[in-house]
């Protein structure tokens, strides 16, 4: 649990300014340990620094935030990435989401926000955007013929499917565990389930849906 | 036969430079720059290109069949130097070139075991020199293209094509006149052979190059195009909001209202999915376009997320305006918090949930002017067979939720 120590974060983003705005937000919530601008400075910095937390952005000069995590996830299990990007096209978040990511916020996120998302992605935990649990109810689709999925990594179950909902509808954790009556270890069990659906899941609905949107 | 490309491998030590090609160089050439092109490529003299040339040519007329696959095959050199006039005498040692290259070819022809009947011997090289003059006259016109030239050498060019021309129909003629002067049913067929491998020499090369520079053209073209596109769009959006807001800097909330504004429209215009669904005849697009609205006659930011889609009916018109009421509402109330809205297709309905984190209200206590929300929300869903439901507690913010059924029938 990292309760009592300040998280060690790693920010990866091509601005400049971007990095010192989010560094002031962010301000004692965490401790920043590097910066860095491209992918392979990027690798350079989370080999030598191992934080906790890496707040990556999704395009970046040298291959983007895919390519660094397509180098280090492996290598570095205990280093968690938080995708961060003002993008939210879908080819975006769910490439970086399959890609590793434990979760997916937009740039618009506010301080206080972003620092509970990046104390969330420490202690193990999924974040979800409403934009991200929108992309994910689109993309696991209730209107599934249920004679051909089967598996249990293809489908959400009915509580997964609530607590979505919810955090689509824009309710923190906090809100969806009251308005579900379960408490916020619970939700956030729920979340982490269906982020690993998403990143392991190579059911045919989400293949067709990835291709409706361009996905690879 | 020995083979054409054997030298060029061998010749490349391994490892340097393998994306260095071959080109054909029009500097320094004599016919169509092949040799002058390998050597460059090799790092020998010219010379010894064409004495190997023309050692391959009397080595049963493999010479002239490398020349050719190079001359098809190898690219006109794209650094030459433009607007180097062609001397008048090159055009005789050409006609030289040519005439050994079509030597060759016979020699060729006669290793291959082809029975050329003696009196067939001039009149075909005489259709071979027409045809090289032909096929160099294709290349030259390609590389006009290339160059986007004026047209400097038109003249002497046009005479070139017409004296190929005339030579192909002279030779064929007289080979066409030998089975009527007793040659046989052979010098027939070899005649219908010798014209067929003519036309095919004399096309072959030019719709190659032709292809090829199709392509490039079109491709130049195509990039061309696009970024005129996107020039015209970000002229036309972005510069022109920012000016906008250089106009504005006293106003913080025009300000924001128009980046904002500009923010949405760029998005939509980067990461629509492009032929997707994104007409107006769809429910999606439809509440996007409210919410857009309401973000700029208020000037909040309201966050919306819509998960499957459906096209539009009377019925969702009348779920898209009370979800617009219910924005209207939350927008004015909600004194700049965050507002959002959520909605979700499924067969049997629609839902739309809309969200603010304002200061809320206690429902058992409502205000006066909060009828209008009761009005126009909860009495229009209802008239049109769906149901809307406010939750609201003081501190808590307020939530909208507007159910609709679908419509069965197929629309």
């Amino acid at each position: 649990m990292t309760d009592q120590t300040a998280v060690r974060v790693v920010l990866v983003d091509d601005h400049r300014m971007f990095r010192s705005g989010v560094r002031a937000e962010l301000g004692d919530a965490v401790e920043v340990v590097g910066e860095a601008e491209d992918a392979d400075q990027a690798i350079t910095v989370i080999r030598a620094t191992r934080p906790d937390v890496v707040l990556l952005d999704v395009h970046l000069p040298g291959g983007g935030g895919r390519a660094v995590l397509a180098a280090l996830v492996a290598e570095l299990p205990d280093v968690r990435f938080l995708a961060l990007s003002v993008s939210d096209a879908p080819e975006d978040v769910i490439s970086v989401i399959r890609g590793g990511a434990r979760g997916y916020v937009t740039k618009s996120i506010t301080g206080p926000e972003l620092a509970g998302a990046v104390r969330r992605v420490a202690d193990g935990d999924a974040v979800f955007s409403p934009r991200l649990a929108g992309f994910v109810l689109d993309a696991f689709a209730a209107t599934t013929d249920v004679a051909t999925v089967d598996e249990d990594l293809d489908r959400l179950s009915q509580r997964e499917r609530e607590v979505l909902r919810l955090i689509a509808r824009g309710y923190t954790y906090k809100e969806v565990g009251k308005a579900l009556f379960i408490s916020v270890k619970t939700v956030e069990t729920h979340v982490s389930a269906v982020l690993r659906k998403l990143q392991l899941s190579n059911r045919h609905e989400l293949t067709r849906w990835a291709t409706s949107r361009r996905l690879v | 036969m020995s083979e054409p490309a054997e030298p060029i491998t061998a010749a490349l030590p391994p490892g340097e430079l393998p994306v260095r090609r071959l080109y054909r160089s029009s500097d320094g050439r004599v016919l169509a720059g092949v040799a002058k092109g390998l050597a460059d490529h090799l790092g020998v003299d010219v010379l010894w290109v064409r004495i190997a040339f023309v050692v391959l040519t009397a080595a049963s007329g493999a010479g002239v069949v490398a020349y050719g696959l190079f001359w098809v095959f190898a690219p006109q050199s794209p650094y030459e130097p433009a607007g180097q006039p062609r001397e008048r005498g090159r055009d005789l040692t050409m006609l030289l070139a040519l005439g050994s290259l079509a030597v060759g070819l016979v020699l060729l022809l006669t290793a291959l075991g082809i029975g050329l009947n003696p009196g067939l011997t001039v009149p075909l090289v005489t259709v071979c020199l027409g045809v090289a003059i032909l096929w160099r006259q294709a290349d030259d016109d390609a590389r006009e293209r290339w160059r986007q030239a004026t047209a400097t050498s038109q003249g002497p060019g046009m005479l070139r094509a017409g004296i190929g021309l005339a030579l192909v129909l002279l030779g064929t003629a007289a080979i066409l006149a030998g089975p009527a002067n007793g040659g046989g049913a052979t010098g027939g067929l070899v005649a219908a052979a010798v014209v067929a491998v003519g036309i095919a020499l004399v096309s072959g090369p030019w719709w190659v190059r032709m292809a090829r520079d199709l392509t490039a053209e079109r491709s130049a073209r195509i990039r061309e195009q696009e970024r005129a596109e996107v020039a015209a769009h970000v002229h036309d959006s972005v510069l022109h909001t920012l000016t906008l807001i250089q106009r504005h800097v006293e106003d913080p909330r025009e300000v924001a209202r128009l980046a904002r504004s500009q923010e949405r429209e760029l998005r939509g215009w980067l990461y629509r999915p492009a032929g997707g669904p994104g007409g107006s005849a769809q429910l999606g697009a439809t509440l996007e376009a409210a919410a857009a609205e309401v973000e700029d006659a208020h000037g909040v930011a309201i966050e919306v997320v819509v998960v499957g889609d459906c096209p539009l009916d009377d019925r969702l018109v009348a779920v898209r305006d009370a979800a617009r009421e219910a924005m209207v509402n939350a927008a004015k109330y909600a004194k700049g918090a965050p507002v959002s809205m959520y909605a979700e297709v499924e067969p049997e309905q629609v839902t739309v949930f809309v969200r603010d984190r304002g200061p809320g209200f206690d429902p058992d206590t409502v205000p006066g002017d909060r009828l209008g929300l009761r009005q126009s929300v909860v009495g229009r869903m209802a008239r049109h067979g769906g149901r809307a439901i406010v939750t609201s507690s003081p501190g808590e913010g307020t939530e909208v939720q507007l159910e609709m059924p679908r419509d069965r029938s197929p629309s």
